[in-house]
């Protein structure tokens, strides 16, 4: 498992930048993840950058007036629209530049948005502005609820979770539907680049950031951010949780590079996805058959995604 | 040299978004502002105008999009109608907000149910407190000046706020007009390129739309209102030196025939032009009418208005727009409270007229003028419904 780190191309932890673009004094809550995945988002992305943020928690634990955690351009409109305002953002640049009124340089834009701003209210927008092939790198950072109004669920919250809108009651065991796969979602709009990305492995994280830059064209980067607080959990595990989503299978790594799909960390054989439900307050209430028919299913799901990585890669 | 062409009035307006050399257009299409964007994305795509034409997937997107560009200081025009400018209007509310100018023109429709494509003015309406200038307009010539004056104003850094352009649907957008076209170096020489105070730069991060806890909020809230009541002085400079430029000279509020009047007719909108042959009809009569236009909607006029109606012992309002379960129309109420501080203020009599495409012609204003002088007191009416 470790020895992915051998692999490491480009990143080694002392070639990493030094300098913070999101800045200490943040207000996000203990262990979270989600921060710490926009911490290095922002890191490799660096000064020439202009961020359009989505409302959330992201949103909300980094700007509140008159403070900023920003050492970037950032702008905040509302929910649903970011992949639209990055749009506008980037088509501005574009004419501004061509027109002479700015000089030209490159400038990464990116779009952020939590799973709720990005596969409920946001997937409109997000939709609209891949199909227009916008030069935008999209990141949606998954806590998997909408955390910061108070843990409901998302149509990515997994199949299972206890939330405030989604209670494991007497009668339906909370979260009843399968989380919606917002990666190939994307991946079926033939947009150049897709990956997921968890900060559990933050080297991977950071060297698919660069990629998505450097990429002509919409580029989609789906994180797992761990919430301590949403997933009732210890917030020292939130990085451990993270491993623990990807060696069980629950959330593979990988990417899809103009169609080729490539895991990122390749398991032979998988943890049981209990190891990973077990930690986390939201499953706590879940029976045996319950862990049962989610292990079928993220089984399943892995077997189709080694044989998509098979078969864009034959040939 | 100026010339004087015929065209349709939308293809006009166009015409002037691309002398205004903008930088972004964002839109959907929607029934009947479709003429204004058509003809721009084949200027866009003819290479007659250098923009980046953005074909969003909804209006909601539209204005989103604008919203962006703005902020990284492109000059930025958009144009919707009724349920378009409803599905916007959350974001419509955020620009100003944020104080981004653009320009939209709004084509107005009605709004949703029965479905109906043709004008009136309740998609406007539903949007009056969102924090942009607002005006109507007349008739083809004064939008085609318009998106000069409106880019000018908006972005004016005394001003930064958004500008809307409110144009009947169909009885405007889709009637040819003759209009005086602008030479280029006169456009240029009134309206040079978009210099922003903050933009979206690398070079000088800022941060645009921060979250606003109480203790903050309210003071936000009185700086764009204040920011707002303050725009007045600048929209009439803009007026100004267009009119010294042009000859043609705009007003908050335009009057006709109102000296003396004891009888005043107040419209927006192209309703004005119907209502003018019949106060000319009127006065021939020997009835002491005239007419009141209110151009701007946003600041509201207050001072001009008053002195427009001076002297009148009555005046009658036509709206365009219902406030279901209020006083009446919008603009009737909004009359009332602009005049509620005198101590002897005219009868302010209402109709709601021309809802949903309904036709209106000059006898109609002759019978309401006679309604309301032969029936005391202070009301509305929906006038012409068939029971």
């Amino acid at each position: 498992m470790d020895t992915y780190l051998d692999r490491l191309g480009v990143y080694a932890a002392r070639l990493v930048p030094q300098k913070e673009y999101l800045v200490p004094g943040h207000r996000a809550c203990q262990g979270c993840a989600e921060v710490l995945a926009l911490r290095l988002v922002a890191k490799v992305l660096g000064r020439n950058n202009i961020i359009a943020s989505a409302t959330g928690c992201m949103e909300i634990v980094s700007s509140p007036l008159p403070l900023t955690s920003w050492d970037v351009p950032w702008i905040h409109v509302a929910f649903e629209n970011t992949a639209a305002v990055a749009s506008g953002i980037e088509a501005g640049l574009k004419a501004l530049m061509r027109k002479g009124r700015l000089p030209k340089q490159k400038i990464t834009v990116m779009g952020m948005a939590g799973d709720g701003g990005t596969s409920d209210i946001g997937v409109q927008a997000l939709s609209g502005a891949m199909e227009r092939g916008h030069n935008f790198v999209y990141v949606c950072f998954d806590n998997e609820a909408y955390m910061n109004t108070g843990i409901q669920r998302s149509s990515a919250t997994p199949f299972g979770a206890s939330t405030t809108t989604s209670p494991a009651g007497k009668v339906v065991p909370g979260q009843t539907t399968w989380k919606k796969n917002m990666p190939e979602i994307c991946a079926a709009h033939n947009i150049p680049y897709v990956a997921t990305a968890c900060p559990s492995y933050p080297f991977d994280l950071m060297e698919k950031v660069k990629k998505a830059a450097d990429i002509e064209g919409p580029a989609y980067i789906h994180i797992l951010s761990v919430c301590p607080t949403g997933w009732r959990l210890a917030p020292e595990l939130a990085i451990h949780a993270g491993r623990l989503a990807v060696e069980t299978g629950v959330f593979p790594l990988y990417e899809v590079e103009r169609g080729k799909y490539k895991l990122s960390v390749d398991l032979p054989e998988l943890r049981p996805v209990e190891e990973y439900l077990k930690i986390q307050g939201r499953f706590r209430h879940l029976t045996p058959e319950l862990i049962d028919k989610i292990q079928q299913r993220v089984q399943e799901e892995y077997t189709k995604l080694k044989k998509k990585v098979q078969m864009t890669n034959e040939g | 040299m100026a010339t004087r062409i015929g065209m349709e009035v939308s293809i006009a307006a166009a015409e002037a978004v691309k002398q205004a050399n903008v930088d972004i257009i964002a839109a959907y299409p929607i029934t009947p502002q479709t003429h204004i964007v058509e003809h721009l994305s084949e200027l866009v795509n003819n290479g007659e105008l250098d923009a980046e034409f953005v074909p969003v997937e909804s209006e909601h997107s539209a204005m989103s999009v604008c919203s962006g560009s703005s902020a990284v200081g492109a000059r930025t025009f958009t144009c919707t109608s009724s349920q378009g400018l409803a599905l916007m209007s959350e974001i419509v509310y955020a620009v100003s907000s944020l104080r981004l100018p653009m320009l939209m023109i709004l084509a107005n429709r009605s709004l949703n149910s029965p479905l109906s494509i043709w004008n009136d003015h309740s998609d406007v309406m539903s949007i009056r407190d969102c924090g942009w200038i607002q005006l109507f307009v007349d008739n083809g010539q004064e939008v085609y000046d318009h998106v000069f004056i409106g880019f000018r104003v908006a972005e004016d850094r005394n001003v930064l706020t958004p500008f809307i352009i409110n144009l009947d649907g169909f009885v405007l957008t889709h009637v040819i007009e003759p209009i005086e076209m602008l030479d280029q170096k006169v456009v240029d020489r009134y309206l040079p390129p978009y210099q922003p105070l903050y933009r979206l730069h690398p070079d000088h991060p800022v941060s645009m739309g921060c979250f606003g806890p109480p203790v903050l909020f309210t003071e936000a809230k009185k700086a764009q209102d204040e920011a707002m009541n303050k725009t007045m002085p600048y929209i009439i400079q803009g007026w100004q030196e267009f009119g010294d430029l042009t000859g043609r000279y705009y007003h908050p509020v335009e009057t006709h025939e109102t000296e003396e009047a004891k009888i005043i007719v107040v419209t927006q909108g192209s309703l004005g032009e119907t209502a003018s042959i019949a106060i000319d009809t009127m006065r021939e009569e020997d009835e002491p009418v005239g007419l009141v236009k209110i151009r701007l909607w946003r600041p509201f006029p207050f001072e001009e208005f008053e002195e427009a109606v001076k002297g009148a012992e009555l005046l009658v309002v036509m709206d365009r727009a219902i406030s279901y379960g209020g006083p009446g129309g919008p603009l009737a109420g909004e009359i009332r409270s602009a005049l509620y501080h005198q101590e002897r203020h005219p009868r302010v009599v209402n109709f709601i007229i021309g809802l949903g495409g309904r036709d209106v012609a000059p006898d109609d204003f002759a019978q309401m003028v006679q309604q309301a002088k032969a029936r005391p007191g202070e009301w509305y009416e929906i006038y012409g419904v068939r029971e």
